[in-house]
């Protein structure tokens, strides 16, 4: 009894916490949207605008929960919820850091892949159960692209998985290193594909753009949602913006070290009592920090892009992304038969990697000041308006 | 796949459909986030094909047309922004352009040149909503907001130029309603030399982009033959390559003594006529747009801006028909005067949207919603403009 209180009192935090973090991604990415957009965005409610999504909480709280005459109400009601615990129980066996994680599960990748199922379910009941043709076009579509796209995703976490030799995220994160030249992405070139197709994947999985042609408002009004209103609405809203959080967190800890941070960890180091509690608040940092990056890659794709059609969406996926995942997961296993770990081959291709990615990045900021020299544009890097 | 082949291939569906039934009818519009407006399609689709279409207008039909015929010609000014509120001036030129080749009114100089800085500006705001609406339909909301910023500079110089923002009532019979001092004309010089660096900017956001040009190219494709059959006018149907521009063609104002080229589609990535090619013509019409509005402000002179025209004017008997070039294609006015009354006996606006939306029912066909929403931005269709 008591263990299921405890459990109880950790699952409300946990579910508080992303909760949090869901809404304050909403804030954050309406900010980073304004900057983009040559406007403002939200900053009255509080400093910088930062609880804003407590407003947006209140007064959606606030509207009447309308549902249609002719919708199918019980599953118009427990849409939403499926699609919320879809994307929120992917994130418990996700490592935070060495002990800040829900639950060590061995079955860790596989458990998340089955769980991300839960959304499709959702988004297809309430595009049904609407009753509305634009939001049953946005429930066929949405469970088209999501099973599609799980494919090439599976191909890609494969990958990780042949090299780990596990399933589990601890043991995965452990098997990477802290520095660059150990993460998994830049091993080698299979596995800097197999990042490339998961991350799209995820955008694909996560309805954004340029993948969110299930909820394509200029074409189907709001595709699935678009008969919600009030809070159910809002799970929905909050189930997108905390997949964010599910996507980052996947790809920087299959693909970029995780939470490890700076000093080699081994599983016997990581016994409680001899690790100390400062590298556990350091590496949590450390693996929100990668989060966030990748949180603002896809915030930037989503205002920069426009959505592809239906049958391109299914062309990538198919065509280029599957062939290719299934080269990757074919190539890893070669690669991992003929070059073992710590052989010179293994090594030169790490820090090869590793530099491309550098240079990769250098490239893109000398591209960026010299766009800004060819227009003539003046910075305005203050974030605080 | 082009729509050709898609409809081959829609074919025998068709068929089957119509037998099992499941073809699905539903309402696009008038209240949808892209029927630019009030417009309404009815749409039955067959999974995300459209099998076939009716478009339908009328929503905003505010018989403006009629309107004119109970006021005096010189009331029925304001109502003509209201004809095209994107493009206003365009519509208070077409108008004044026709009451005065009727009653014989001369126009002095500056005011034919500020009336040209107006339009030209005019059709740029108008052609920066275009390809502004255009990614957001395409579901890219950045560039929408970067051409709109830009517009707003435009509506500032507007607001010095006509004293208003929109819908700017500036035309009068005989001149224009107020005049500029240089400093108009220098703050628009300098506008100008942002523009050139910001529209080159925008292109290589949006016109460069992999999917944008995906969503585009080989979409909705209008050949020249079919347009002239659409009667489109205007940037729509010189992207289907044929070169017709009023300005060239039939000059009015001072269009004769301009240098500017007309662009014309030339399928760069896909086929003659596609939605692209509507995009890129319009990128390069406002190019044209800032290379005349160049020559205008070195040739505009000092001057008075308008001419003595009668307190009731009253125009002879019969009727007249005269055309401009507007943002969306020929705009005409046919006015009919029973030489008695201050009021017209009747005036017909022809409009250049409301030719485009002839094309919808045929061109949507075989088309998957996605591409219909492509097309329809793509032809940059105002609704008050279809329906007046």
């Amino acid at each position: 009894m008591t263990q299921f209180i405890y459990m109880f009192i950790f699952a409300v935090i946990y579910l508080l916490s992303i909760a949090v973090a869901a809404g304050f991604l909403t804030v954050v990415e309406r900010r980073i949207a304004g900057r983009m957009q040559s406007r403002i965005g939200p900053n009255r409610v509080g400093p910088q605008g930062i609880v804003q999504w407590i407003a947006d909480a209140v007064k959606a709280l606030q509207k009447e929960d309308i549902i249609p005459t002719d919708a199918h109400s019980f599953l118009f009601k427990i849409a939403p919820y499926l699609v919320f615990m879809g994307v929120f129980l992917t994130l418990v066996p996700i490592p935070f850091g060495a002990y800040t994680l829900m639950e060590n599960l061995d079955t860790g990748i596989f458990y998340v892949l089955a769980m991300a199922s839960f959304v499709v379910i959702g988004v297809m009941m309430g595009g049904w159960a609407s009753n509305n043709k634009w939001s049953l076009l946005g429930g066929m579509r949405s469970a088209a692209q999501m099973i599609s796209y799980e494919v090439p995703a599976a191909l890609a976490v494969f990958v990780v998985v042949v090299m780990a030799g596990t399933l589990n995220f601890q043991k995965i994160v452990f098997s990477q290193g802290a520095s660059p030249v150990d993460w998994y992405v830049f091993r080698n070139p299979f596995a800097f594909i197999a990042f490339n197709i998961f991350f799209i994947a995820a955008l694909a999985e996560g309805n954004r753009v340029p993948f969110d042609i299930p909820e394509a408002e200029s074409e189907l009004v709001s595709g699935y949602n678009t008969e919600y209103s009030g809070m159910r609405f809002l799970f929905f809203f909050l189930a997108e913006w905390g997949n964010l959080v599910v996507i980052g967190a996947l790809v920087s800890t299959l693909f970029f070290g995780g939470w490890n941070f700076w000093f080699e960890y081994t599983l016997e180091f990581s016994v409680p009592g001899r690790y100390p509690i400062r590298f556990e608040v350091l590496g949590f940092l450390w693996f929100l920090f990668k989060v966030s990056i990748f949180v603002f890659i896809i915030i930037w794709i989503r205002w920069t892009l426009p959505r592809l059609r239906i049958d391109q969406l299914m062309d990538i996926c198919w065509k280029y992304m599957v062939p290719i995942g299934l080269f990757a997961s074919i190539g890893i296993l070669l690669w991992m038969y003929f070059v073992p770990e710590k052989s010179l081959a293994d090594t030169i291709m790490r820090y090869s990697m590793t530099s491309f990615g550098g240079l990769t990045i250098l490239y893109f900021f000398y591209r960026v000041f010299q766009n800004l020299r060819v227009t003539k544009a003046k910075i305005y890097a203050n974030p605080f308006v | 796949m082009t729509s050709a082949t898609r409809e081959k291939e829609l074919k025998p569906r068709v068929e089957i459909t119509q037998i099992s039934g499941t073809e699905i009818e539903v309402n696009m519009g008038p209240h949808h986030p892209s029927t630019h407006g009030v417009i309404r399609f009815i749409l039955f689709i067959d999974g995300e094909i459209v099998v076939r279409a009716v478009p339908d207008v009328g929503y905003l039909h505010r018989s403006i047309e009629k309107i004119a015929e109970s006021m005096p010609y010189s009331f029925f000014m304001p109502y003509t922004d209201r004809v095209d509120y994107v493009a206003a001036i365009n519509c208070n030129l077409g108008y004044a352009l026709a009451i005065e080749a009727m009653g014989g009114l001369e126009v002095p100089e500056r005011a034919t040149w500020l009336r040209m800085i107006g339009v030209e500006l005019n059709r740029i705001m108008s052609h920066l909503v275009g390809v502004g609406a255009l990614p957001l339909d395409l579901g890219a909301f950045t560039p929408f907001v970067h051409a709109l910023r830009e517009r707003e500079h435009m509506m500032d110089l507007l607001e010095i130029l006509t004293g208003t923002r929109m819908n700017n009532n500036y035309i009068r019979f005989g001149g224009v309603c107020q005049d500029v001092d240089d400093e108009f004309l220098k703050k628009l010089e300098k506008y100008l030399d942002h523009f050139v660096l910001f529209l080159e900017e925008y292109d290589r956001l949006i016109g460069t982009n992999k999917i944008f040009i995906e969503r585009l190219k080989n979409v909705g494709i209008v050949s020249g033959e079919k347009a002239l059959s659409y009667s489109f006018s205007g940037p729509n149907l010189r992207a289907s390559g044929i070169g017709l521009d009023l300005r060239k063609v039939d000059p009015y104002c001072f269009y004769n003594d301009m240098k500017f080229d007309v662009p014309v589609g030339k399928g760069i990535k896909g086929t003659v006529g596609d939605s692209f090619d509507r995009y890129i013509v319009r990128i390069e019409e406002m190019a044209e747009c800032e290379k005349i509005l160049r020559q205008i402000l070195s040739k505009i002179k000092e001057g008075p801006i308008q001419s003595k025209v009668p307190k009731k004017l009253v125009l002879p008997a019969g009727e007249a028909y005269h055309h401009t070039e507007s943002a969306r294609g020929e705009l005409g006015y046919h006015i009919i005067s029973d030489g008695k009354s201050a009021s017209p006996y009747r005036i017909k606006i022809r409009t250049g949207s409301f030719a485009s939306m002839t094309s919808l029912a045929e061109i949507f066909k075989g088309m998957m919603v996605a591409d219909v929403i492509a097309y329809f931005a793509s032809l940059d269709i105002v609704a008050p403009e279809v329906d007046r």
